[in-house]
């Protein structure tokens, strides 16, 4: 290709073209974090890809065209193709899994530098090795956290001496690291094999043991793994894009991981570390009352002839389907005069935001959806809180009971209001596996039933008082 | 190529950048940047075609080939599923206010 242009010029347009791709990105994330200019964010950044990807098949030196074509048309068709077909409830999962396809390319990025043998200085070795590290690790903990969310892998893996077997995989993955370091990047090729087999093998042993709900915590901190990996192979291979694009996303994924991990009241350490569930079961037995069923009839009566409902979805309404049954009973509601809201918790879903996303889906605006601290105060003023599929996240436990495995997670305060009506599979318990008090009040009742069917029922009892 | 300090500053530059830009983020949109943020990693892409570019013996062939496809998948996976996300976020229809941040 430099045969058709002078070098200098290929290299400053190159150069010039990676400059407007960083800053279309930084563009678009920025766009995409108020949700006015959000849509057209994802185009922004989406055009500097596209420019980027264009010009780096005029990068000095380049050949294997046909290899590099096919690879990117078979990649991205299987990726658009399932991109395009899967449900929203299964979207955390994607996520995982096309992080965990740009962890495995910068390892992959890693890996070619250090099979090619040449000396590498002191800088670019250390970062090819972190940056190798860190992006097996994130590519196979990812397809764990896809596995285990998609429901391939249902058990988490726990074992006694755990920590020590996975402290000693990580030592000698660091170990063959520092020695790779130690020979500039050119050691013989089986050392590389081992240690891109043990890094792999340490994000997969890592993964195993940690538990569904703390995966969303595991999936945004994988991504701003990849980030990071991403930026340290750029500047291995001395692309200001990669570096610059790699690093925003590092930073940025850091920081939404400890929001996730607060709103949760967990710290990242005890996410990763923490066998949660195990020791969950401290004083279930302390629960006085008893559940009080009610049938579809007296529920659609209670709520249409309240003044304010307030709505509290949860998981369990994703997987019944159940979102649009719950918007047009909203709607039905609403044409009586009812008001009608909903409280999100920012743990709702399987991410903070996913619940938004399944209601957004359904045709619910935005504007009836509220945030914990916007709501809270009006649960005092509601004549109904409806549960649906949600549990730890209104259990008040939270607030008082001191040795509860949740105490100090900030809930939706369900138990302020007049009456609470739940909607529930059966009296199993929350994700946790704590007993929810709530279940248990003088004014709360509850009635069971798969999400779905038992909202339809609501909507055939809400339109027969008309 | 970028050596040394000049590298330094662009880590820490970026780095602020990238907090800065998140920091203010409403809850109902943390799924979406999420995945938006894993679309612009997909950058990696860049990164592993010239590395599949640079390949001369069979064995960088197919670590390159590996790394392009799995580069491809972060980028358009990325791309279509934030894609999808942001296209349900409407306001009511009847009224016109404001989004609630």
């Amino acid at each position: 290709m430099s045969a058709v242009l002078p070098s200098s010029l290929t290299d400053i347009l190159i150069q010039a073209a990676y400059f407007v791709a960083a800053l279309l990105f930084i563009i678009g994330l920025k766009r995409m974090s108020s949700p006015k200019g959000a849509k057209n964010g994802i185009v922004w950044a989406g055009l500097g890809m596209l420019i980027a990807g264009l010009i780096t098949f005029l990068w000095p030196g380049m050949h294997n065209f046909v290899l590099i074509i096919v690879a990117i048309f078979i990649g991205g068709l299987l990726a658009w193709w399932s991109g395009r077909r899967v449900p929203m409830t299964a979207m955390p999962q994607m996520v995982a899994l096309y992080n965990g396809m740009g962890g495995g390319a910068a390892a992959a990025i890693a890996a070619e530098e250090l099979v090619r043998g040449e000396p590498l200085a002191w800088a670019p070795a250390i970062l090819a090795v972190l940056g190798a590290i860190i992006g097996a690790v994130s590519f196979s903990g990812s397809l764990i956290a896809f596995a285990k969310l998609q429901g391939i892998i249902n058990k988490s893996l726990r074992y006694g001496a755990q920590q020590i077997v996975n402290a000693l995989v990580l030592l000698g993955t660091v170990a063959l690291g520092l020695w790779i370091v130690l020979l500039h990047g050119a050691a013989p090729v089986p050392v590389v094999i081992v240690f891109f087999v043990l890094a792999l093998l340490f994000g997969v042993l890592v993964t195993l043991p940690i538990g569904g709900a703390d995966m969303p915590v595991v999936i945004s901190l994988y991504n701003a793994c990849t980030g990071l990996a991403v930026a340290f192979e750029g500047f291995v291979i001395g692309n200001a894009a990669m570096i610059i694009a790699g690093m925003v996303v590092g930073a940025a994924g850091t920081l939404l991981t400890q929001l996730m991990a607060k709103a949760m009241n967990r710290s990242l350490a005890n996410v990763l570390f923490s066998n949660f569930g195990e020791t969950a079961t401290g004083s279930a037995d302390e629960v006085t009352g008893s559940l009080k069923p009610i049938d579809a009839a007296d529920a659609g009566v209670m709520m249409a002839y309240a003044n304010k409902v307030i709505i509290v979805p949860g998981y369990g309404m994703a997987v019944a389907q159940a979102q649009h049954k719950v918007w047009e009973m909203t709607q039905l509601l609403q044409n009586r005069g009812v008001t009608v809201k909903f409280a999100i918790h920012p743990v709702a879903g399987r991410m903070p935001g996913h619940m938004n996303v399944l209601l957004a889906e359904a045709g619910v605006p935005y504007d009836l959806i509220a945030d914990l601290e916007d709501i809270n105060p009006e649960f005092a003023t509601a004549d109904v809180s409806l549960i649906i599929g949600a549990n730890d996240v209104v259990n008040p436990d939270a607030r008082s009971k001191t040795d509860s495995p949740i105490y100090g997670m900030p809930i939706l305060n369900a138990d302020k209001s007049r009456n609470v009506i739940v909607i529930k599979r059966g009296q199993g318990r929350g994700f946790s596996g704590v007993e929810n008090s709530l279940f248990y009040m003088d004014n709360t009742r509850m009635l069971y039933g798969d999400g779905q069917a038992a909202v339809t029922q609501l909507i055939q009892n809400i339109k027969a008082i008309e | 190529m970028i050596d040394g300090f000049i590298a330094l500053y662009i880590f820490m530059l970026a780095a602020f950048t990238g907090y800065e830009v998140i920091s203010r983020v409403p809850v109902i949109l943390h799924t979406p940047l999420m995945s938006g943020s894993n679309f612009v990693h997909g950058i990696v892409l860049v990164g592993a075609m010239v590395a599949l570019g640079n390949a001369h013996n069979l064995a960088e062939q197919v670590i390159g080939f590996i790394g392009v496809l799995l580069a491809a998948g972060n980028v358009v996976g990325g791309y279509v599923s934030t894609e999808r996300m942001l296209a349900m976020f409407k306001t009511s229809r009847d009224t016109k206010q404001g989004p609630q941040t």
